[in-house]
């Protein structure tokens, strides 16, 4: 099949005015009548959930988190990109599109990324009008900085905690709503399973975290801004609760998932110390605008204190290879690099899993103090970790797993493929590409959920006649048995293994067949192994408890069950992509020097599965990508 | 390393709660603390035990999630750390450790380490925001908001709502948290025209939820692990002042 984006046509420059014009409106009398739920919290559906209780629509949130505040938007550091040309360094709406999608690797939609970047300026003035305390300079401008991927300076940042900030200005819009009651708010709930009606998306059925009793809620339209999946890895920098949940029960009930292998390695994390190890920490990828990475040039200096490598023993190897973007090079760029240093056992730290993130030059050359301006709470952070103090010795950082650039797909309305389910922020597919640049995640939540879906989604009420079907409709109680009959099969497996040992195992699989760098072979063996995962889970798991109490084993037992069948779905789509391409790197696909060779003839499409059953293959469906107005070229940053 | 830990066990809001004894053996001081609870629960299942709840997410020290009073101390009592960043290197081979739930009126306990802290939202509610409508507003430099505006609303706004402030307390006030948004907003020109109505609305919501008053017991600044400090309870205080004034 081949999928329709609905892009509209004409110059790149007119299509979103255009579209806002030609899309229908629903009266400002008739909006209460519709009931909206909105999954998820954080950026994309904190803003979604109150702009359009801000519009009058009768909205109805869930987050799994104690309270919407704390949604993983919140741990994002960095900054926000606009384009707003503040510095005068020559940006323009049309050099953050061009950035865009060409950081991604030519793999989105042109359409889509031109209306971030125009409405990018929008987002940085509602920010600063809700309070957001962004930085400042003297005469109390707004100050910016760059980031990776970019050779202007167009990130905007709250310190080190763009993303709590950001954040907390949609969660205090939010509460305005609360408190107006045209939002309620449903905490510590899950969602378990998407209702579908004659194929239009209708409801959702939920657990109630704390009695454990499963709920059904109805809607004219289901808004799924659920995050991303790379806890499928295990070990990642997401918060632990995390998962691929809501948007896999939407692709098991025919949402297709698209691109879901591409998956963004995010380099300057944390190194692992041991097996212990629940999660990843991030370190802003801001650190890379004053740090040097480098690695000794000799195996034997590893071992080394890093102050006794002299200094023409360095290798600083991405300005070495990059020259012209050096250590701001793209993220997939920077990991790999990384990646083949320690491969070439010139890693440092415990493992030999790490490399060095240098401050010495810019503290010589700005002072300390300037540097703890700037980064001071990452230090601390990483002190804190770490037991290290990065002003007198190099941090060392390692990749992880961070971002989902695949999703559910949605076409130019944020809608999927069924009909009246719409998916925001990462839990979509749409604007990254193959690789995500910094500073552009917060962009693309905010973009959603303030200054997109507002207008769309009236575009597909206006067809709807509201409150037609309800929970009273039999699809909602054939639901909520299904998502019983699951949490029973589960809780009275009573086997030998933990959900933690289990999702040991899958993470291994995928970090180490389906991560950075993979082959036919390894992902061949992925396809065999997580099968084999999936059915001990099911035979051999023990969770404790009982369904109908505050359970922790079993929400992350569903998540785990849920990771296991999308883990397959995510190597499948590795496996059939013939190509290297952004955080996506096939090792039969690379030139000589060792780069990613991208094949645009055969691979220019978004690739979208249709679930077909565990024990069945999914079917790929297609949509071309057509570049009209970047051309095609081979991504350099050399 | 080994331990010996007195956790918090109860079943439900109305169940009267005990310490119970748990070891902790083989230790690692890269460890965080949640990671050696993870371990300490994965031994419990393993022996048929219900494991130990307790609230996490990120465990970056952002998020709020987080909270457990450990040795009496909210987080641990760590200089600016969250129970999540905090690692098992601070402490000794042989150590007792004290793990109980956030107490606070206001915060009535769901099940063992976890607490209900829904009023912190409540006062949120009331007022800590700004009422602006998406989109329409002006550009973002139209209003120029000096440095060193601009950095004292940062920190005010710095705080992650853990409520260790409350927990901290003796008398359970949520003071801190509720200042820090207040002096955030009450300082940039966008928050200014509802100032008055905003500190009324959030300290009245504050009272009605149970919290106690300030006796500036100072430990709420102690307790914190963003290290929000007390001079916003007294921008709190001249706030409200001004709005019995007139």
């Amino acid at each position: 099949m081949i999928l329709d984006g609905k892009t509209p046509t004409g110059p790149i420059e007119k299509t979103w005015d255009k579209h806002r014009f030609d899309m229908k409106l629903v009266n400002p009398s008739n909006k209460r009548k519709f009931k909206i739920l909105v999954v998820g919290t954080g950026l994309a559906g904190g803003a979604a959930a109150a702009s359009l209780g801000e519009l009058g629509y009768n909205v109805e949130a869930f987050c799994y988190q104690d309270s919407s505040r704390r949604a993983h938007s919140i741990a994002a550091q960095g900054g926000i990109n606009a384009a707003k040309n503040y510095p005068n360094d020559g940006d323009s709406i049309y050099r953050l599109f061009y950035d865009t999608i060409k950081g991604g690797d030519f793999r989105a939609r042109e359409a889509d990324v031109w209306r971030l970047s125009q409405v990018s300026n929008n987002i940085i003035d509602q920010c600063v009008a809700q309070g957001v305390p962004f930085a400042r300079d003297y005469a109390g401008y707004l100050d910016n900085r760059s980031f990776g991927g970019a050779q202007v300076s167009r990130t905007f940042f709250a310190r080190g905690q763009t993303g709590q900030q950001l954040l907390l200005g949609a969660y205090s819009a939010l509460s305005r709503q609360v408190k107006a009651g045209t939002v309620t708010m449903n905490e510590r709930t899950e969602m378990l399973d998407l209702v579908v009606v004659d194929g239009v998306a209708k409801g959702i059925t939920c657990r109630d975290m704390i009695t454990g009793e499963i709920k059904s809620f109805w809607g004219d339209a289901v808004i799924l801004a659920t995050g991303g999946y790379v806890n499928v890895f295990y070990l990642s920098t997401n918060a632990m609760g995390c998962s691929v949940t809501a948007a896999w029960k939407a692709a098991k009930k025919g949402a297709f998932m698209a691109n879901p292998c591409y998956t963004q390695i995010h380099p300057t994390c944390i190194p692992q110390t041991g097996d212990h190890q629940s999660k990843l920490t991030l370190m802003s990828e801001s650190l890379r605008n004053d740090g040097r990475c480098w690695v000794p040039k000799k195996k034997e200096d590893c071992d080394k204190a890093p102050g006794d490598v002299a200094e023409e023993d360095r290798d600083y190897y991405l300005e070495r290879k990059y020259p012209s973007f050096g250590n701001l090079a793209p993220r997939d760029i920077a990991s790999r690099a990384a990646k083949e240093q320690c491969d070439d056992e010139r890693g440092v730290g415990p493992g030999k899993r790490g490399v060095y993130l240098d401050y010495a030059t810019a503290i010589g050359r700005v002072g300390e103090h300037t540097i703890k301006e700037r980064y001071g709470n990452l230090f601390e952070m990483y002190e804190k970790i770490t037991d290290e103090n990065a002003y007198k010795r190099p941090m060392r950082i390692y990749p992880a797993p961070h971002y989902a650039m695949g999703g559910l797909w949605v076409d130019y309305n944020l809608m999927s493929n069924v009909p009246g389910l719409f998916v925001l922020g990462e839990a979509n597919f749409s604007v990254h590409g193959a690789n995500r640049l910094g500073a552009s995640a917060l962009m693309q939540g905010l973009a959603d959920g303030y200054f997109v879906i507002p207008y769309t989604i009236a575009g597909y009420l206006a067809t709807v006649k509201p409150g037609v079907i309800t929970d009273e409709h039999p699809a909602f109680k054939e639901s909520k048995e299904q998502v019983q009959a699951d949490i029973d099969k589960m809780l009275n497996i009573k086997g030998k293994k933990t959900v933690s040992e289990l999702h040991r195992e899958l993470g291994k699989v995928m970090w180490e067949d389906v991560g950075m760098a993979r082959s036919e072979v390894s992902l061949k063996h992925a396809l065999q192994r997580i099968p084999e995962i999936r059915e001990e889970f099911w035979n051999n798991v023990n969770v404790s408890g009982t369904g109908t109490e505050l359970n922790q084993q079993l929400e992350n037992a569903g998540r785990l069950a849920d990771f296991l069948e999308f883990g397959e779905i995510l190597a499948t789509d590795a496996l059939h992509r013939e190509e290297s391409c952004g955080g996506h790197f096939r090792t039969e696909h690379q030139t000589d020097d060792g780069e990613a060779t991208r094949d645009d003839e055969n691979f220019a499409y978004v690739g979208a599965w249709e679930f077909k059953g565990n024990d069945k293959a999914p079917e790929l469906h297609k949509e071309p990508l057509k570049f009209d107005n970047i051309h095609l070229a081979v991504r350099s940053y050399k | 390393m080994n331990l010996t830990l007195h956790v918090w066990r109860q079943a439900g809001p109305k169940d009267k709660g005990t310490l119970e004894t748990y070891p902790a053996k083989d230790v690692s001081a890269d460890m965080s603390f949640l990671e050696m609870l993870d371990e300490v629960n994965e031994g419990l299942i393993k022996s048929g035990k219900q494991a130990i709840v307790f609230d996490h997410d990120c465990r970056e020290g952002i998020c709020g999630m987080c909270s457990q009073v450990i040795n009496g101390k909210p987080h641990g009592g760590q200089d600016r750390t969250t129970v999540c960043q905090l690692h098992m290197r601070s402490f000794k081979d042989g150590d007792e450790i004290f793990i109980e739930p956030w107490r606070a009126r206001a915060f009535p306990v769901i099940k063992d380490l976890i607490v209900d802290r829904t009023a912190l939202d409540t006062i949120m509610q009331a007022g800590g925001y700004v009422s602006c409508h998406t989109g329409g507003v002006p550009d973002g430099n139209a209003h120029p908001i000096g440095k060193p505006v601009a950095d004292y609303a940062m920190d005010a706004a710095e705080c992650i709502g853990c409520g260790a402030c409350v927990a901290g307390c003796p008398n359970s006030s949520a003071m801190l948290f509720t200042s820090a948004k207040v002096a955030q907003l009450a300082v940039l020109p966008q928050g200014q025209h509802e100032a008055k109505a905003r500190v009324k609305n959030m300290t009245d919501t504050l009272q009605a939820a149970g919290f106690g008053n300030c006796s500036n017991h100072l430990e709420c600044e102690a307790s914190c692990p963003k290290g929000i400090s007390v001079k916003f309870i007294a921008k709190l205080n001249r706030e409200y002042i001004k709005t019995i004034a007139g």
